[in-house]
């Protein structure tokens, strides 16, 4: 199996070739198929930046990326790739149901119907069942995400990339839906790509956490999390390890900022 | 603090009483005052119009609503085909829109005159000239309506890899609607307007021309007559459109 995505010296930056603002550089990133990597970086660093660069939103200035295999271009043509943006992002004018299955209704390659019942399940798999003809204006911060998620796997994607999804959450759902994300990448296998500002929730989520320092981008600490977890990226937030492994991203972001 | 909210009742009753307080202070209080009938006839005098000329009333009426109707419906089109252009076709906009803002500024009663030695004596310049007036605002809502979607909107709909056609359909025209309304609200009203001045220009039929000759004879119950039924018919339009939006927006 390719790996999820593969970047060398990578350079992204805003406002043309010439005299561009370089928010990210010589960035090389390598991610294995099927892990969870969490992202931590002071604001500006390009984390956001990064994820639209896997997802085609936006064309690196040099350096080559490489997105399961083929070019982040055809993984977006081939609808590989689901984004959970920080504000939800649901239609105001769609029910709960046709924010779901809004993946069915646009784009190039048109969905199975196979993929068509899915749209139920998911959504009682995220606890929606019961909320499916409301309108976003009538759930709470934590449902609209649930949404978001719900419509971002309809189409089964290979990859997910998550934009500080539960960044404007409260602690506690905050805390539930980082359990449920856990329980959804352990059934689907796919690959997640998790943008935070919160050092415990990356830490708590993530296989692997990279710290990106800003002006210009680049990785200052890559933490494999694996050997303080047990099988399957299960651990206690409070657990000794995760909480040291905590501090030694503190220390790195205070560096990086 | 902030007043209590009022009841349903009195929230109904208290513009009623405003009404009636009004209508009673103008029968009884202006004739006591010497306000002779000939300049404001009292409002059952007004009334009594109604139910003597009720023909000729219904008769002036019926070009006024086709030219209104008839405006509103192709000034808001053209506003709202025109606003699609532009947002696909940033050259064609930065081409023509300060033409259109130019022309914007021409008086409506000054372009009337020549809307009419273009389309004659007919019900057509009227409905030029409703058009028009409606199609300005609407313009300029539409475009700020389908320019209104965020930018992760736009990015939801790209990693969907959706086409242009399929993001104006689900994306822009939707997030357009609530805008569109508001000026079709504002068209509503400017629509009767643009009709009665086309006809004071050039027409023997319509409330506008009734308007006219009603001054000249000094008919002044006619007079107001006409002006309450011109404003009646603003606010049906007005009531249809309100209608229409409870139905299309639900958010």
């Amino acid at each position: 199996m390719p790996n999820a995505i593969e970047a060398q010296k990578l350079d992204v930056g805003y406002g043309g070739r010439q005299k561009a603002v370089k928010v990210l550089s010589g960035l090389d990133l390598t991610v294995a198929a099927g892990s969870f990597l969490s992202i931590l970086g002071p604001s500006g660093c390009g984390k956001s930046t990064l994820l639209r660069v896997v997802a085609d939103l936006l064309d690196p200035l040099d350096g080559t990326i490489s997105v399961l295999g083929a070019s982040p271009q055809t993984v977006r043509s081939r609808r590989d790739v689901g984004f959970v943006f920080q504000d939800s992002t649901l239609l105001p004018w769609r029910t709960v149901r046709d924010n779901v299955r809004l993946p069915l209704g646009v784009g190039q390659r048109s969905l199975s119907r196979e993929i068509e019942d899915r749209s139920s399940e998911l959504l009682e798999l995220m606890g929606l069942g019961g909320l499916r003809e409301r309108l976003p204006h009538q759930l709470s911060g934590g449902q609209r995400q649930r949404v978001a998620i719900a419509r971002a796997l309809l189409g089964e994607p290979k990859l997910l990339l998550m934009d500080e999804p539960f960044g404007a959450l409260d602690e506690i759902t905050r805390d539930r839906l980082n359990d449920e994300l856990l329980t959804l990448w352990r059934r689907t296998g796919t690959t997640i790509l998790f943008v935070t500002h919160s050092i415990a929730e990356a830490a708590y989520l993530g296989e692997r956490v990279i710290v990106l320092a800003a002006n210009p981008g680049r990785v200052v600490k890559d933490l494999d999390m694996r050997p303080l977890k047990q099988e399957g990226n299960r651990c206690k937030r409070e657990d000794a390890a995760i909480v040291a492994a905590m501090a030694e991203l503190r220390a790195a972001l205070e560096r990086a900022s | 603090m902030r007043p209590a909210p009022l009841t349903p009742q009195m929230a109904i009753a208290l513009p009623v009483l405003g009404a009636a307080s009004i209508l009673i202070a103008w029968q009884y209080l202006l004739p006591l005052l010497g306000v002779p009938a000939y300049i404001v006839p009292t409002p059952t005098a007004i009334f009594g119009v109604f139910q003597k000329n009720f023909a000729l009333l219904i008769d002036n009426l019926r070009p006024t609503l086709i030219e209104a109707l008839a405006g509103f419906v192709i000034g808001n089109l053209a506003a709202v085909l025109l606003a699609v252009v532009f947002v696909h076709s940033r050259i064609l906009q930065a081409a023509y829109f300060p033409i259109v803002l130019f022309f914007n500024t021409i008086p409506i009663l000054a372009l009337s005159p020549i809307i009419i030695l273009i389309f004659g004596l007919g019900m057509t310049p009227k409905i030029v000239i409703a058009a028009v007036i409606c199609f300005f605002p609407t313009l300029v809502n539409m475009i700020r309506g389908l320019d209104s979607a965020s930018d992760s909107e736009h990015e939801l709909f790209r990693v969907l890899s959706a086409t242009r056609s399929e993001i104006f359909w689900a994306l822009r025209l939707p997030r357009a609607l609530p805008m569109l309304f508001s000026s079709l609200r504002i068209a509503s009203a400017t629509a009767v307007i643009g009709a009665i001045v086309g006809e004071w220009i050039g027409s023997d039929k319509g409330l506008g021309a009734l308007i006219i000759q009603a001054t000249f004879n000094y008919q002044s119950d006619r007079l107001y007559a006409a002006i309450v039924l011109s404003s009646s018919l603003s606010i049906a339009l007005f009531c249809i459109v309100v209608l229409i939006e409870r139905r299309v927006i639900r958010y």
